[in-house]
């Protein structure tokens, strides 16, 4: 039996994650991404090369959604409800619960702002959506008699899951995105210690190594208060889901501890709504904040008010978020050519912007002022503030769940070209696991662990748990051992039994095949 | 297997509890607790009722010194039932007696199926040696230890007023004394056998509350939880309370379904999922509710079971739809409505209402349903929620949406709260107090009003003082649930002018469900309680065996299998060397690998020490010829003499040792040849010669 992998998006690249999995008959597809930089055809993934007639429910056996961001679930509309995928989709329940905010959020601004023809429409989010099944993290599900799936916690964002897949006696994990560090609102990622054939990994930051994330967090803080006590006011561009209540949480917190008293205003209805989400699904939260629930729910902020557009001129410090994320439009724009030109303001920007936003070219210093539009009179003064903490894993991250995990084969996706190679050398040559990072349409074949089914008699599996008194007499010269390993337990707590398991194969032609031990074979003969 | 039902319960507060032997593990599942057993005790006294208490323990003493001239007659009467035969006492509670035979230290897990099945628990996990894992759903064990510490702060307030106790064993527990009681109130304390009394225990202390729940194991539905690697656990919800679960365990010798108490209607808490259930090799049928629906049986015929010639194997698309035909449903939604109905018409005319209502489902349900009618008619009257834990408890509930119904998951996704009360809360309609006396409650209480707080047995807690305020107002109105013997419950009330409104909530599979049921899951054992057979009859014709059992009873599964699967890796499959034997259709082959347990399955994986090829004893079937034998292995080279071996070892025939051109150990016996070398290539030389020998064989 082999494991053959069709990567449809995110191969050496981040963007419209996709990966289709076939495992002896069952196909199943990790990930319906779009790509935000892309406007023509290849914003979605090619659908067309998992059926050629477009018949995918019988193409595939499910779709499995990792999280809500719209790399990994942009496209899942657009292959439903316009491909006519109607077969069985899986996520968490913060996925399904979140995801269609970020749908429609994209879908507005593709129609409203760049006059793009919809891909997709409200009504399909809305049926698409009805189609999911929602599932709780551990929990084991039998998708049909021979595939069983299973979400683990990842970080990242809220509701993200790592999915375990097992057909027959193959096993593999596809991790989505993933943070092996708790931050302000989310856990580490955490999973058993499985037998993989193949783990598919994420790899967007396959090569930096970060520090302490408070420390990061306090140069933020900082930046932020010496900002607002100079009088200056703070935009933070960001989505509404994930970044915005991470910082907000830290920026409550922070004002509650220094007494501030300096307003903080969220800019759309979306982050409010989105508060109230995040407030039901707490339990997929950090342990600190699921903890202090029932007293204090940390997502209704103390501190954060709304924010009309006719604030934008009022004089006085403020913190203000706005949507959406990288400057790459719609208010947080608006409000940025306000504020840009007062060297006494600053923005903040997330440690990664994509190319051709506003965003990215103030990072990089190439912002000129006709890319803020035609009415643009003023130089940007303001001071700039890069975020040094990202929801993903590291380089450290990635090896120490490869290590963890050691699974037969590792496979690298969601991240640079460059990057991959250094990492799948490192995964190769430390952990001694053959590694791949297949580009776009490449297709990977392994093979997968399978195991020959027999019966064994009791007495066979007591004397490999009990010490055979004649066993040892014979064999005076050796130490048998025999490992019975736990495996929900670290490699420090395996129990070492000191024995090993030896018996008689034997195999009738017209009836299945039975161990047996060796005092038993006489009796099995005899019976013949 | 083995299955012992220690007890089989009563109702929607006390379920069953057994000990089952799976696959030489222990478990224990569900450690209840009678709370109705409360009823014995009379609630805490009244300033007047204390002076009279004060006086019967001064005369008490008078009759001890008067005990030795007349006790013979003492014992022969039998007091008169009022509410003095009620035990002044601070009550104790009683827990499941069968338990107390077992050693605690041996149950290897115990099995929580529901927030109720867990309130006994801290009483075991607080013995020494007591080293049981225990698995419980995520929500029936924070629910659980909510009800648990707030049962221990409403015995407080008893505790309190009794002083510490002076001795383990408390007078009311003595023979005499219990012989002395009404016989009502003894058969709740002794029993209906008469001996069940060595179940009371004084209750534990929050302390041992927080002990207890760190040492759960949670667990979310449908989560593989492995014991040891021989047995894997699953919760799978059984629809009748939030967290409430239950169980299939699948060890190497097979799988069993636990059915407890199970309802195909939820309004609150996350559907039966009966599917999971499927086809394992036993299922213990456990749902007991049916025997406190016996009166419904009576009543009407419309709850008989229609008897067939024979069960058919059923399809779960024909379940389903059995399912959606039956009306429970809008009957539940229609007690409800009728429920608060009462309670609107009870305010409207100027009287309180007072609901000390237990289960979740239907405070829920009560809460939204009177606040929506409330706001319709537009009545300025508060609701209150008396408890220590309630503020909690809503803050929880409004947390879970994976535990809840499709209908409040629906909410989520719609973005809306999943319990309406959370607006009420915040528009200060409902009042969520921690207790009686709590100053918020003293500043601001107003009447009538409605008040929902515990607890149901109405021998401890706020309802206590409430129900002595409001007894004597026949505009007021009590409403019930769950209360076995109403009369007795409201023996120190007496005499009551309020209305009481009784109402019984259906809980359980209910009993035309069962068969259907049963058929639909396809197990190959059933084993069904002694107590259901006269509401169930099995037909002869059925696709699955049915065993009762009884309580108190160990019953006996003999599990038809005496192997277990394994799992042979492919590359370890591979290399194996097989013989065929020339007359029979039959192939052996040698293996020897690492034996290991994982996820219920035995797993062999290629031994890759390489120390471990010393050892290889070969096995052989015949008697070799011992002269030949030497002779046919100095013709391959190998030198080998004979040892002298004793009478004793009688199963031994020879024993050969080698020593050129390697050390080897050829041990003949009557039934076997083992052959032990430290080189691979000597052994099969070895074995070669000794096969050519039995070469006929
Ligand atoms: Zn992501």
């Amino acid at each position: 039996m082999a494991i053959e992998t069709l990567v449809l998006g995110a191969g050496q690249e981040v963007g419209k994650s996709c990966v289709v999995v076939t495992i002896n008959g069952k196909r199943i597809m990790f990930d319906c991404g779009m790509h935000m930089g892309e406007t023509d055809h290849r914003r979605y993934p090619d659908f067309r090369r998992i059926s050629h007639s477009g018949d995918f429910n019988n193409a595939l056996s499910c779709v499995i959604i990792t999280h809500f961001h719209l790399d990994h679930v942009g496209a899942l509309p657009y292959f439903t409800e316009v491909c006519g995928y109607s077969g069985p989709i899986y996520m968490t329940y913060p996925t399904k619960a979140l995801s269609p905010l970020m749908l429609e959020d994209y879908r507005k601004v593709m129609v409203d702002r760049r006059g793009e023809e919809e891909q997709f429409t409200s009504d399909h989010i809305v049926e698409c959506m009805k189609k999911v099944i929602a599932l709780d993290l551990r929990q084991t599900v039998q998708v049909d008699e021979d595939l069983q799936i299973r979400p683990y916690y990842a970080g990242h964002v809220i509701g993200a899951a790592m999915f375990y897949a097992k057909v027959g006696d193959a096993e593999i994990v596809y991790t989505g995105d993933y943070n092996m560090t708790p931050d302000r609102h989310l856990g580490a990622a955490q999973i058993d210690r499985l037998r993989l054939d193949l783990l598919i990994t994420e790899s967007t930051y396959a090569t930096t190594i970060r520090d302490s994330r408070y420390a990061r967090e306090r140069e933020f803080l900082k930046a932020v208060h010496k900002c607002v006590s100079g009088g200056g006011k703070v935009l933070i561009p960001t989505f509404a889901l994930g970044r915005a209540q991470e910082l907000c949480i830290l920026l409550d917190d922070y004002w509650e501890r220094m007494n501030l008293k300096v307003p903080i205003y969220f800019s759309s209805g979306l982050t409010i709504q989105a508060n109230m989400y995040y407030k039901m699904l707490i339990s997929w939260t950090s342990q600190k904040i699921k903890d202090t629930y029932s007293t204090h729910n940390a997502f209704d902020f103390k501190n954060v008010h709304n924010f009309e557009r006719s604030m934008i001129d009022s004089p006085g410090p403020c913190v203000l978020f706005a949507t959406p994320g990288m400057l790459s439009g719609g208010f947080s724009l608006e409000v940025f050519k306000h504020w840009g030109p007062s060297e006494k303001n600053l923005v903040t920007l997330p440690g990664y912007c994509v190319a051709g936003t506003v965003g990215h070219k103030l990072m990089s210093g190439k912002l000129t002022k006709s890319d803020l539009g035609p009415d643009s009179e003023k130089d940007i003064r303001c001071q700039v503030h890069q975020l040094a903490f990202s929801p993903h894993t590291d380089y450290k991250g990635i090896m120490d769940l490869v290590k963890f995990l050691s699974p037969k084969h590792v496979m690298l996706v969601h991240g640079e070209k460059p990057k991959m190679i250094s990492l799948k050398e490192k995964i190769h040559s430390e952990l001694g696991i053959p590694c791949y990072y297949p580009a776009n349409n490449e297709t990977v074949c392994i093979p997968s662990t399978h195991y020959e089914n027999v019966e064994t008699s009791d007495s066979f599996v007591r004397s490999c748990s009990n010490p055979n008194f004649k066993f040892q007499k014979c064999s005076s010269v050796d130490t048998c051992n025999s490992t019975s390993t736990d495996r929900n337990l670290m490699p420090e707590l395996q129990v070492k039994d000191e024995r090993v398991a030896e018996g008689i194969l034997v195999v009738d032609r017209n009836k299945k095949a039975k161990i047996v031990h060796k005092d038993e074979l006489l009796l099995k003969l005899g019976e013949k | 297997m083995k299955i012992t039902c220690l007890s089989k319960g009563g109702g929607f507060h006390l379920p069953p509890c057994h000990m089952l032997n799976f696959c030489g593990i222990r478990i224990l599942i569900d450690c209840p607790l009678d709370l109705s057993a409360l009823i014995a005790f009379s609630p805490i006294p009244t300033a007047f009722d204390a002076l009279r208490f004060e006086e019967s323990n001064n005369t008490e003493a008078n009759d001890l010194l008067d005990s030795n001239v007349g006790s013979e007659k003492r014992q022969k009467i039998e007091k008169n039932l009022d509410a003095e035969s009620l035990i002044f006492e601070e009550p104790w509670y009683k827990t499941v007696k069968n338990l107390h035979l077992w050693n605690t230290s041996f149950i290897d897990v115990v099995l929580i199926s529901s927030p109720m099945g867990i309130l006994g628990l801290p009483f075991i996990t607080r013995m020494k040696g007591f080293s049981a894992k225990v698995y419980v759903t995520e929500a029936s064990a924070r629910l659980g230890q909510l009800m648990m510490e707030d049962l221990v702060s409403m015995h407080a307030e008893l505790r309190h007023f009794y002083g510490p106790e002076t001795s383990d064993f408390p007078p009311w527990l003595r023979q005499e004394e219990l012989e002395m009681l009404p016989s009502v109130l003894r058969e709740i304390i002794c029993g209906r056998e008469g001996v069940e009394s060595g179940g009371w225990m004084p209750l534990y202390s929050a302390a041992d509350v927080k002990n207890c729940i760190l040492k759960v194991h949670t667990v979310k539905y449908a989560e593989e939880a492995c014991y040891n690697g021989t047995l894997v656990i699953k919760a799978l919800s059984s629809g009748v309370e939030i967290g409430s679960c239950n169980w299939v365990l699948n060890g190497p010798k097979g799988d069993i379904a636990y059915l407890s108490s199970s309802s195909f209607i939820s309004a609150h808490a996350m559907s039966f999922d009966y599917r999971s259930l499927h086809g394992t090799n036993v299922l213990v049928y456990s749902d007991f509710s049916s025997l406190c629906d016996t009166q419904d049986i009576e009543d009407g015929d419309n709850y008989s079971v229609p008897t067939a010639d024979k069960l058919l194997p059923m399809s779960f698309q024909d379940f389903d739809e059995f399912n959606l035909n039956s009306d429970e449903n809008l009957e539940e939604r229609e007690k409800l409505i009728f429920i608060s109905s009462c309670a609107i018409e009870c305010v409207n005319g100027g009287g309180s209402v007072l609901i000390p209502v237990n289960r979740l489902g239907t405070i829920l349900q009560l809460l939204e349903e009177i606040a929506t009618s409330l706001d319709a008619s537009a009545l300025k009257i508060p609701v209150y929620i008396i408890s220590s834990v309630a503020e909690e408890l809503l803050a929880f509930l409004n947390i879970i949406p994976e535990w809840l119904c499709k209908q409040r998951q629906e909410r989520l996704f719609a973005g809306e709260l999943l319990f309406a009360y959370v607006k009420l809360l915040k528009e200060k309609r409902i009042h969520v107090v921690p207790a009686i006396h709590a100053h918020k409650l003293l500043m601001n209480s107003q009447e009538p009003c409605i008040v929902f707080c515990g607890h149901w047995s109405l021998r401890i807690g706020p309802a206590v003082h409430l129900l002595r305020r409001w007894c004597g107002d026949p505009k007021s109105l009590l409403i019930l649930e769950d209360v076995l013997n109403p009369e007795l419950a409201l023996l120190p009330f007496q005499p009551i002018a309020m209305k009481v409104l009784q109402c019984v909530c259906s809980s359980g599979i209910g009993l035309r469900k069962v068969q259907p049921l049963l058929q639909t899951l396809q197990p190959k054992t059933v084993l069904f309680p002694e107590d259901l057979r006269l509401q169930i009859n099995f037909p002869i014709e059925k696709p699955f065996s049915v065993l009762h059992y009884t309580e108190a009873e160990t019953l006996k599964v003999s599990c038809q299998k005496n192997s277990s699967e394994l799992k042979i890796a492919k590359d370890l499959a591979s290399h194996l060397y097989r013989i065929t034997f020339k007359n029979q259709q039959i192939q052996i082959c040698r293996l020897k690998g690492e034996l290991f347990m994982e996820n219920a399955r035995y797993h062999l994986l290629p031994d890759n020490d390489p120390k471990h090829s010393l050892s290889r004893p070969l096995v052989h079937c015949s008697l070799p010829d011992s002269e030949k034998l030497l002779a046919a292995l100095s013709k391959v080279g190998i030198n080998a003499s004979l040892e002298p071996i004793s009478e004793t070892e009688s199963q031994t025939v020879c024993i050969l040792h080698t020593h050129d051109p390697c050390k080897a150990l050829i041990e003949i016996g009557t039934t076997s040849t083992v052959i032990t070398t430290a080189g691979q290539n000597v052994a099969s030389l070895i074995y070669k010669v000794v096969d050519n020998i039995f070469g006929g064989v």
